[in-house]
């Protein structure tokens, strides 16, 4: 039963934001609701790790959760709790009305990304990927300005695009598994029959997916939408959409590894190696020439999709605990990064980098964050991302794939150097800022520089210590990736 | 029942040549219209599936279809946006309508070979033969709508063709899908239809107009 109630509490917190528009119910609730949810995701992923099977079952081929599963939803709880509460002082700051509207959305939103990781049919996971397209849509936006409903449309037409090809794909799936006689439709009954299925209609199946579903992880070439809509959201909803909308999508992708993998001759591997390195090559190179500081992550999101892709593709025991671990680096880093580019946002008032100059000295607490979140998302020691990424080239070199190693390695490089310009002009630099809006807009609220602080806590220690229960949580997810 | 196969295989003609139509028509009304016509025919073809052997999955389907697609979007579009909308004729295309034409055929004999390998274990008078390549077609033709138009009915119509299209495809190779993915997916649907339905809205009390193929503001380029 536990797992019913993970979704439960979202869903009370939409209707009372619903119901009661005037009051701060909204806010308060959806705090309230998060917290909640992070304490029963933690307690459920215990449980998970605790039971003989490593499986929860809540209703029997249809809800249940594994490493995997367990692994992305604690870290979809940990970043409703931040965002949650960085938005109650960014739309009190803001002041632009329509909270209602927000709060409901913001809700329906993270409800949907906890139900892909929870369903076990597939095609209901599909229909849970839309709804995450659906209820972050109006989110993104929110601010209804010229550019903010530019990238709002973008993301509809893109993302549906693409889920429309992945339907396809699903529809494929559905049929290569009834051929080869699956018993119950689910990701665990379809790794049962994988060696009987046809391998051209799973080919086709994996493709379509691949690429319907890559477009909403911002895998190049369908990536165009995200720098817009990740740059003109509000920035708590942008923390929820890089740090894990992508990876739960991305989840989905890799569900179906260890089905590919019980049939070698659809190579999969390389469709993985090909998609992860042409986007992380991209993304490095975009992000040289980037002026807003929102899009630089969002650029940096559509790199850390294409290594954890290209980490997944590499195949073998490390390379995919490595990949779980950037999963859980990248999400807390990321939608830390998006916090603290919000408060730049508050306090300075437009997304321009070169509008930015010496920020550690004007505003000591946004500028630390900035320039921390610079270094964590950029892959500098001792952070998270620094270790996940050094062990998935290792994994790579001891898996002989030198060609893979060594473009990761160049392009990371570009990225580090490139976000790391940006970054330390902002925090540090000398000079005078190019322009600002009418000067220093007041201090950051209370609630954004308590989040801010809370939310750097995990970043600054999963650098140098992983806690033993996530470690045992990354392992499962990692053999649940293997097929095990 | 070859007479059904033979039906299915007439609605399946002209299920493509209404895609054909959608990315042809300039008029957002007839677009609209081109549209419903090919969603009552992807119902059509559920419910001849439907009927031998009888399953109630794919009535659910048709019926699904009927509600939200044929129904639900017309009167909530009517309902969002005003008459001037729909009788305006859509000048600027991102390429010409003989070419955009030319291209969607090159597609649907592209999706044809493509599926051939896919459908080779289906007998020779089985529905697959006929709806798995016409859905192939009718999903890449939706893509080009998609991406040719530059009026944001018009590419919201480019997008549910694109579904139709993997629906046509889906009836007759997912007839097991449980009733429950149904009713998910039609929920699914008029959200969608809702969602993108308010943000042309937006969009068209924003700017004055739903060109959205004229929003061009975000873009890697210095701001001033």
């Amino acid at each position: 039963m536990i797992l019913l109630t993970v979704i439960a509490f979202p869903l009370i917190a939409a209707a009372l934001a619903q119901l009661y528009p005037r009051s701060r119910l909204g806010a308060d609730a959806t705090c309230i609701a998060a917290l909640i949810t992070l304490a029963i995701t933690m307690r459920a992923a215990a449980e998970v790790i605790a039971a003989p099977t490593h499986v929860l079952v809540a209703i029997p081929y249809w809800v249940a959760m594994d490493g995997l599963s367990a692994l992305m939803i604690v870290l979809v709880a940990f970043i409703y709790v931040t965002a949650a509460f960085f938005s109650v002082g960014y739309m009190d700051f803001r002041q632009n009305g329509g909270s209602r509207r927000y709060y409901v959305n913001f809700n329906l939103f993270v409800f949907s990304m906890l139900m892909v990781p929870l369903m076990q049919e597939p095609n209901i996971v599909w229909i849970a990927v839309e709804l995450t397209t659906l209820f972050s849509v109006l989110l993104v936006g929110f601010k209804n300005t010229h550019e903010a409903l530019e990238a709002a449309w973008k993301y509809i037409v893109l993302t549906l695009m693409g889920a429309s090809i992945a339907l396809l794909g699903f529809f494929l799936l559905f049929w290569a598994a009834g051929q080869a006689g699956i018993e119950h439709y689910t990701w665990s009954g379809l790794v049962a029959v994988a060696p009987r299925m046809s391998p051209v209609l799973l080919k086709a199946a994996f493709v379509f997916i691949l690429v319907g579903f890559g477009a909403k992880v911002g895998l190049v070439p369908l990536h165009t939408w995200l720098p817009d809509a990740h740059s003109q959201a509000p920035s708590p909803v942008c923390a929820l959409l890089s740090g894990v909308e992508t990876t739960v999508i991305l989840y989905a992708i890799l569900r179906l590894l260890p089905v590919l993998n019980a049939v070698p001759s659809i190579q999969a591997d390389t469709w993985l190696l090909t998609f992860g390195l042409i986007s992380v090559g991209t993304a490095a190179f975009l992000l040289l020439r980037i002026t807003d500081y929102k899009r630089m992550f969002a650029y940096s999101t559509i790199e850390h999709m294409g290594i954890i892709l290209t980490a997944a593709g590499m195949g073998g025991a490390s390379a995919h605990s490595a990949a779980m671990l950037q999963i859980v680096g990248h999400a807390v880093t990321k939608s830390f990064s998006f916090l603290a580019a919000g408060a730049v946002l508050l306090l300075i008032g437009n997304r321009n980098i070169a509008s930015v100059r010496a920020l550690v000295r004007q505003a000591p607490l946004a500028g630390a964050a900035l320039l921390l979140a610079g270094l964590a998302i950029a892959g500098a020691p001792p952070f998270p991302l620094f270790l996940s990424e050094f062990l998935i080239l290792k994994a790579g070199l001891q898996n002989g794939d030198y060609l893979v190693v060594g473009l990761l390695t160049i392009f990371i490089a570009i990225a580090f150097f490139a976000i790391m310009n940006h970054v330390s002009r902002m925090a540090l630099g000398a000079g005078e800022p190019a322009s600002r809006d009418a000067g220093q807009r007041g201090a950051l609220p209370f609630s954004c520089k308590i989040t801010l602080i809370v939310a750097a806590v995990p970043i600054l220690v999963l650098g140098v210590y992983i806690p033993d229960g996530l470690a045992a949580l990354a392992a499962l997810a990692a053999k649940s990736l293997g097929g095990g | 029942m070859t007479y059904i196969v033979n039906l299915n295989a007439l609605a399946g003609g002209l299920f493509i040549i209404a895609a054909f139509g959608i990315l042809a028509t300039r008029q957002i009304r007839a677009c609209l219209k081109l549209f419903i016509l090919q969603s009552l025919l992807l119902a059509a073809s559920a419910l001849l599936l439907g009927l031998s052997p009888f399953s109630i999955h794919l009535m659910a389907v048709a019926a699904i279809n009927l509600v939200t697609k044929v129904f639900f979007l017309p009167w909530l579009l009517r309902r969002l946006l005003n008459e001037e909308v729909y009788t305006r004729r859509e000048i600027s295309q991102a390429i010409t309508i003989p070419s955009a034409l030319l291209i969607a055929l090159v597609l649907t004999i592209g999706a044809y070979f493509f599926s051939l390998s896919w459908v080779e274990t289906a007998s020779a008078a089985s529905a697959i033969r006929i709806n798995v390549p016409i859905g192939l077609a009718g999903l890449l033709i939706g893509a080009l709508t998609l991406t040719t138009r530059r009026e944001a009915v018009s590419q919201l119509l480019g997008l549910l063709a694109m579904e139709n299209g993997a629906f046509f495809a889906g009836i007759a190779i997912a007839q097991g899908l449980p009733l429950i993915a149904e009713l998910a997916l039609a929920f699914d649907v008029l959200v969608l239809i809702f969602v993108a339905g308010v943000l042309t809205r937006a969009v068209h009390e924003r700017t004055g107009s739903t060109a959205v193929g004229r929003l061009s503001s975000l873009r890697e380029e210095p701001h001033e």
